[in-house]
């Protein structure tokens, strides 16, 4: 079905993943990944950096052959697939460039030449704000136009299927929230996408579903919102005190399911957020300690790795 | 073949955008063609051929260099992993740097003849012809050895170390700066295991002597072979990333490369006429420049 990218769809897993595994020499980058990805659907891995989730990327996109496993692409085999595969992905690699000498409108126009199916150059252009850099050389270009023209690029064959590997990792809030709009748009189109982050919010807000992946396995899948609701349907509570706290007392406060340190402060996860907030206050004034702050907020995807994994994101 | 043509026809704007290539590209050939044809041949136009195919040599050896680097340098960069995700073979890529060094090279060298003949009023360029055909061989050939060291050195500092050593020998070794009667037989013996001696000799002949390429027919089958060996097994090796490193079996594939030479090196100092031609052609020169009205008029 997907070989014929004329073809109207109907909802099909366009990527399987099975048991994958991926060695570098004494490294092992991925342990047994599996997971599915239907056509139309935004699909995130997110996890911390060095968890795997580029090399599944590459191996996906044919950059890389895995040591055991079975990937399907489209109904393909990336690592067999040669140029008729190609023909029909498109993606942002994590690591990348292009020559320093090369203007914006030729690199377009050059790797556009490479397909049978390609769109128009100066739709591409114009549609990533890339009209009055056009003439510029790539060397010339900052981090987001450099990011937004590698967007251009990777959809000029107008791709089955997209891999974005760290879209808006290094760039600045605003550049990032320039190119989250574009992939919202692409996610509109009901484009296939598949992308790799450690932010959280890129992954609440622009997928469909996440695979959370860390040391080279996928420790949970679902909806942002059913990785949330099943991290105990809690609620969030980040307390500051004056002084320091044993976090297994207040593990035993009422309504805790959970409670760990960071930098100075405590995540606390309660099932019943009043009763809760009563305790603490109640145990600090036994204790003489004084309370800093205090905010409430549901669980986010962090709470969810925090809960999985002991540790944070970025750690 | 479509995507070789796109890719030569980027190579060759990127190239003309790169001070650092039109410099050892068009400057340096040019400085060599002043030296060679307006002070070592004492200014007699007569002895002005051999120099002039010693000039158009260093020009068409110059290719080893030449964008064979700047793929390695591509693939430093993580350019060539973003040429790799889109449909472009390894063939596309290799092909379309010796078709660009191929077009930014033959003006360089028509150049070369053009101002010998106005500036130097050089008149006998012999078989030019044949001099075009050997320099198109030369080209294809010495851009492909590029391309093998470039398939098997990981860094472009180990690719620098190694171009400049190899490239000293063809310099120096082959006849292109000094004629090689005047270097120790043991060079001469050493000479004929290098490709840049068949390019020299066969060049200064054609062009000195006016000798057919059916006379060169060694010369040619060498710069032949060298190029589809080279070429095929840089396909054969090559890496579109960084963070694959050249196994051991690569580097001793790339050495295949050596074996047509060593049999040619092998057959020339048993039977061939390479160093009784070069003394030849050195002799030639010499009287030229020694006798300069007569040879002048």
């Amino acid at each position: 079905m997907c070989n014929n990218p004329t073809l109207t769809t109907v909802p099909a897993q366009i990527i399987e993943v099975e048991n994958l595994t991926k060695r570098y020499e004494a490294v092992e980058a991925i342990r047994g990944i599996s997971f599915h990805v239907d056509e139309g659907e935004v699909f995130g891995l997110l996890g911390p950096n060095g968890a795997g989730k580029t090399s599944c990327v590459e191996i996906l996109e044919g950059l890389r052959t895995p040591d055991s496993g079975t990937v399907s692409v489209c109904g393909m085999n990336p690592q067999s697939g040669g140029n008729a595969y190609k023909q029909l992905i498109g993606g942002v690699l994590q690591s990348t460039s292009l020559p320093e000498k090369i203007r914006v409108r030729e690199a377009i126009e050059l790797f556009s030449s490479f397909y049978d199916r390609r769109r128009s150059v100066d739709d591409l252009i114009n549609r990533f704000g890339l009209k009055e850099k056009q003439s510029a050389f790539y060397s010339t270009l900052s981090g987001g136009q450099k990011q937004r023209l590698a967007l251009a690029m990777a959809l000029l064959n107008e791709p089955r299927v997209v891999f974005l590997d760290e879209p808006t990792a290094g760039l600045d809030p605003q550049v990032r929230r320039e190119i989250y709009d574009i992939i919202e748009e692409l996610k509109r189109e009901k484009k296939t996408i598949l992308i790799t982050t450690h932010y959280i919010e890129e992954a609440e807000r622009l997928c469909d579903r996440v695979a959370i992946v860390d040391n080279g396995l996928v420790i949970a899948t679902g909806t942002p919102r059913e990785l949330k609701q099943a991290s105990a349907g809690t609620t969030r509570i980040e307390l500051r005190v004056a002084r320091p706290e044993d976090a297994e007392v207040l593990k035993k406060l009422e309504g805790v399911t959970d409670c760990r340190t960071f930098d100075g402060y405590f995540v606390v996860h309660s099932k019943h957020v009043p009763s809760t907030i009563v305790a603490i206050v109640k145990h600090l004034e036994a204790t003489n300690n004084e309370l800093a702050g205090l905010e409430i907020a549901t669980p986010s995807l962090e709470d969810v790795f925090i809960e999985l994994t002991g540790r944070r994101l970025r750690d | 073949m479509k995507n070789a043509i796109a890719l030569t026809i980027n190579r060759i704007q990127l190239a003309l955008r790169n001070r650092l290539f039109l410099f050892f590209s068009l400057m340096m050939p040019l400085v060599f063609l002043f030296l060679f044809l307006g002070i070592f041949s004492r200014g007699v136009p007569a002895a002005m051929p051999p120099l002039l195919a010693q000039v158009v040599c260093i020009t068409v050896m110059g290719n080893f260099w030449g964008l064979s680097v700047q793929l390695v340098t591509f693939r430093e960069q993580g350019i060539l992993r973003r040429f790799r995700l889109a449909p472009v073979g390894a063939a596309a890529m290799l092909g379309s740097s010796i078709i660009a060094n191929y077009a930014l090279t033959l003006p360089t060298i028509i150049l070369e003849f053009i101002l010998a003949r106005l500036i130097f009023h050089m008149t006998n360029f012999g078989n030019i012809w044949g001099v075009l055909l050997l320099c198109s061989l030369g080209v294809i050939s010495f851009a492909s050895l590029g391309l093998i060291i470039a398939s098997v050195m990981n860094t472009m500092q180990e690719t620098q170390i190694i171009n400049q050593l190899i490239w000293f020998a063809f310099l120096f070794l082959s006849g292109a700066t000094f004629p090689l009667v005047l270097l120790s037989k043991y060079v001469q013996n050493a000479a004929l295991f290098l490709p840049a001696t068949y390019l020299v000799d066969a060049t200064q002949r054609a062009m000195n002597q006016s000798v057919s390429l059916t006379s060169l027919v060694p010369h040619v089958i060498s710069l032949v072979v060298t190029a589809v060996i080279a070429f095929s097994l840089s396909v054969k090796l090559f890496r579109w990333d960084a963070t694959e490193k050249a196994t051991r079996n690569a580097k001793l594939w790339a050495l295949a490369t050596v074996i047509p030479f060593i049999l040619l090196g092998v057959y020339e100092m048993t039977y061939g006429q390479l160093r009784r031609d070069a003394q030849v052609t050195f002799q030639l020169m010499e009287q030229r420049t020694a006798t300069p009205a007569k040879d002048s008029h």
